[in-house]
């Protein structure tokens, strides 16, 4: 056993780090909000270019996986640096694509891999009423029961408390695929995309804690750093504590799933409750610990907060994830 | 990356599996927080010790079988996984003995580590005293140089085992004019059944004798049983409570194990409308899970020649503050009966949950409190400014 990510995964994380520092997220998520995705566009094909949808998608249809904890460190990186669109549905799209048939795979799946095609998926249900970024992707694929349809338009959107998710309710298209393999095709999906937005929650995580020890070693009170009291300290080891135990959970669910292990998806769901919630807990305690500051729009910090809040629901309530986690 | 045993590792545990099923007594044995409990779980130790079952981790001349930390781990997981006893002797073997690996003599850990293995000497830790608890560095035992050894006086306090063990270990004050009060202390093991010295046992929450003070009068200890050098008992003692807190003091099989029962428990006739009850069974199944899979990744970390420093107090945070909420969790399940004390005959379980929820209580309280772990957190991991306590 070596419960550890290998040199070259580390140095893959290192280098979507790089790059995606240097990409002023912040900017490129203000302007994707304000519905200017050109800058989002842009950064999507260098992630294409670095591989990062080539891992959902098998060699045969131009992709290099399926390699899950790739995957999970490729969102990871994804997730500390706020990187707006339908990354997960992306990702989740191809899995999906990949299982409910060679047609259907053959013709979205290599404009996937290469970052040309930005996909959604959105397996309709109570927990599930819309597609995440429909307005932006060029396939809106809508899962109705054992029916998936390529929606003919994104629809009326309605406004996320995430500016930088536009929630819409995909109208109309064509009947791709029908029967029990769709159904099935979706639940894979749907365990793929609550696994990457794990991830994504991580790296959401790390950056709320890191920027925020950074903010209290630096702003002063009574004459000191806040960072030196306690009631300070201990909300952020707090914090710390949480996600490095969250962190283990992402990285077993994603060996899981890679290895087709039948408890993948109790796992995966162990995952996605706790690095959600981990982070949910970090967004709180930046939110609080930057004073006043923690609460504006204006401060970037606040497109992490946001995002927070909004991946706690996605892809797996806290609710049912704990549900599955004790499924029979 | 990978989370694969090898043959020889799973063949481990099948041999494990084996002896404890052929082993691990039928009924639990009275609590080893009372003297029937202590010496049952006594000859528990010589059992496992007989077959080399005790300290599987040690070099086989003190009584182990010299494996790895995954294979401990992995017989940590068998053992609680079959009900076995606690252990009695886990002061000596998950404190003092990497102590003695880390500074002691070989004389000392020939003299020492096979009793301890075999349960013939059970050792009580003795850390705290009255005005010293966090502030451990303040304590005000002494150790006065004599002839071939020192003379200890004193007062110990909280001494977990102490009301039964045989011997126990702690730092003294050897140099009073020391510049700091963590300079000067000395690092020393010492009869608990010898003239000068009185026992006092203390009931802990529920009663039991779980801990004692200790009186100190003038005790003669010899030169031999110094741990380091005079003077560095500070620095040496500091790597048992890295220990402590580490990888060794709470394997996480007594948590997956513990968080199975209470599956199984809720499964057996909890209310599924109540998903309040539901989402804390989840969160222990969750937490239990959490802390193998981390201890998994720090025991590949040491394999690959790193270090456990720091992040054990992450550990000691976690284990301490799951163990509580996965008992609290049964005794709700467990409604009316959730009241009975372990000793109760109608105590569910043989009182297992009873006796677990008071034990856990005191997790975030020893061993270093969890304000001083999240200081440590704080200040060592998170490279924030130090402040005031």
């Amino acid at each position: 056993m070596r419960f550890l990510l290998d040199d070259e995964q580390r140095e893959f994380a290192r280098s979507l780090d790089a790059m995606l520092a240097a990409a002023d997220t912040p900017a490129v998520v203000r302007a994707w909000a304000a519905g200017d995705t050109a800058p989002g566009r842009a950064l999507w094909s260098r992630l294409a270019e670095a591989g990062v949808f080539a891992l959902a998608v098998p060699e045969r249809h131009d992709g290099l996986g399926p390699l899950p904890v790739e995957l999970a460190v490729a969102f990871t990186e994804l997730g500390r640096h706020a990187v707006p669109g339908p990354l997960v549905e992306t990702v989740a799209a191809a899995a999906f694509l990949d299982r409910v048939g060679d047609e259907a795979a053959a013709a979205w799946l290599p404009g996937i891999a290469s970052g040309k095609t930005v996909a959604t998926l959105c397996p309709l249900s109570p927990d599930s009423p819309y597609a995440l970024d429909a307005d932006a992707a060029d396939a809106v694929f809508v899962v109705d029961d054992d029916t998936v349809r390529l929606a003919a338009t994104a629809g009326p959107l309605q406004q996320s408390a995430d500016p930088a998710r536009r929630l819409a309710r995909p109208l109309g298209g064509t009947v791709l695929a029908h029967g029990a393999g769709v159904t099935a095709a979706a639940a894979h999906a749907a365990d793929v995309a609550a696994l990457a937005t794990a991830a994504q929650a991580l790296g959401l995580g790390r950056t709320l804690l890191a920027r925020t020890v950074e903010y209290v070693g630096q702003r002063t009170q009574f004459g000191v750093a806040i960072g030196s009291f306690q009631a300070v300290k201990h909300r952020l080891a707090d914090v710390l504590i949480a996600l490095e135990f969250a962190q283990p959970l992402v990285h077993a669910a994603a060996l899981a799933l890679a290895s087709a292990d039948p408890g993948a998806g109790r796992e995966i769901a162990a995952a996605k409750v706790s690095a959600c919630e981990a982070t949910y807990t970090a967004a709180r305690t930046a939110l609080h610990l930057h004073g006043a500051l923690g609460y504006t729009d204006e401060f970037d910090l606040s497109l992490w907060i946001r995002k927070a809040r909004a991946l706690r629901s996605a892809w797996g309530t806290p609710a049912a994830c704990r549900a599955r986690v004790l499924a029979v | 990356m990978d989370l694969d045993f090898t043959a020889a590792e799973d063949a481990f545990r099948a041999e494990a599996r084996e002896w404890l099923a052929a082993h691990v007594p039928a009924a639990p044995l009275p609590s080893l927080e009372t003297a029937r409990g202590f010496a049952a779980h006594r000859d528990w130790e010589r059992t496992l010790f007989a077959d080399r079952w005790s300290v599987v981790s040690w070099p086989e001349e003190y009584g182990g079988r010299g494996v790895s930390i995954l294979q401990w781990l992995i017989f940590e997981e068998e053992y609680y996984a079959a009900g076995a006893p606690g252990r009695v002797s886990q002061n000596g073997i998950n404190l003092l003995a990497p102590t003695l690996f880390e500074h002691g003599t070989p004389e000392q850990r020939a003299r020492v580590l096979p009793p301890m293995a075999s349960g013939e000497v059970i050792w009580a830790q003795a850390w705290s005293e009255p005005e010293s608890g966090s502030d451990l560095a303040s304590l005000r035992s002494t150790a006065v140089r004599t002839d071939g050894g020192w003379r200890l006086s004193g007062q110990k306090t909280w001494s977990s085992r102490a009301a039964f063990a045989d011997r126990a270990f702690g730092l003294f004050r050897s140099d009073p004019d020391a510049d700091r009060p963590h300079h000067g202390l000395t690092y020393l093991m010492f009869p608990l059944r010898a003239d000068g010295v009185t026992v006092r046992p203390i009931g802990r929450l529920d009663g039991k004798p779980a801990f004692a003070e200790l009186f100190l009068d003038d005790v003669f200890v010899p030169d031999e049983d110094v741990i380091g050098e005079p003077g560095q008992g500070w620095r040496v003692a500091m790597s048992t409570a890295g220990n402590e807190r580490g990888l060794t003091l709470r394997s996480p099989g007594r948590f997956t194990a513990a968080a199975d029962r209470l599956t199984t428990l809720w499964r057996s006739g909890a209310d599924p409308d109540d998903t309040a009850l539901r989402d804390r069974v989840a969160d222990a199944v969750i937490g239990a899970r959490a802390y193998r899979l981390f201890t998994y990744a720090g025991a590949s970390r040491i394999a690959a020649g790193g270090s456990i420093g720091a992040e054990s107090s992450l550990n000691k945070v976690f284990w301490s503050e799951l163990d509580i909420a996965l008992h609290e969790t049964a005794l709700d399940l467990l409604g009316p009966y959730g009241e009975l004390s372990d000793e109760a005959e109608e105590a569910p379980a043989h009182g297992s949950w009873a006796e677990g929820y008071t034990f856990s209580l005191a997790g975030p309280v020893y061993a270093g409190t969890n304000e001083i772990q999240r200081d440590i957190i704080a200040e060592r991991l998170l490279g924030l400014p130090k402040g005031r306590r």
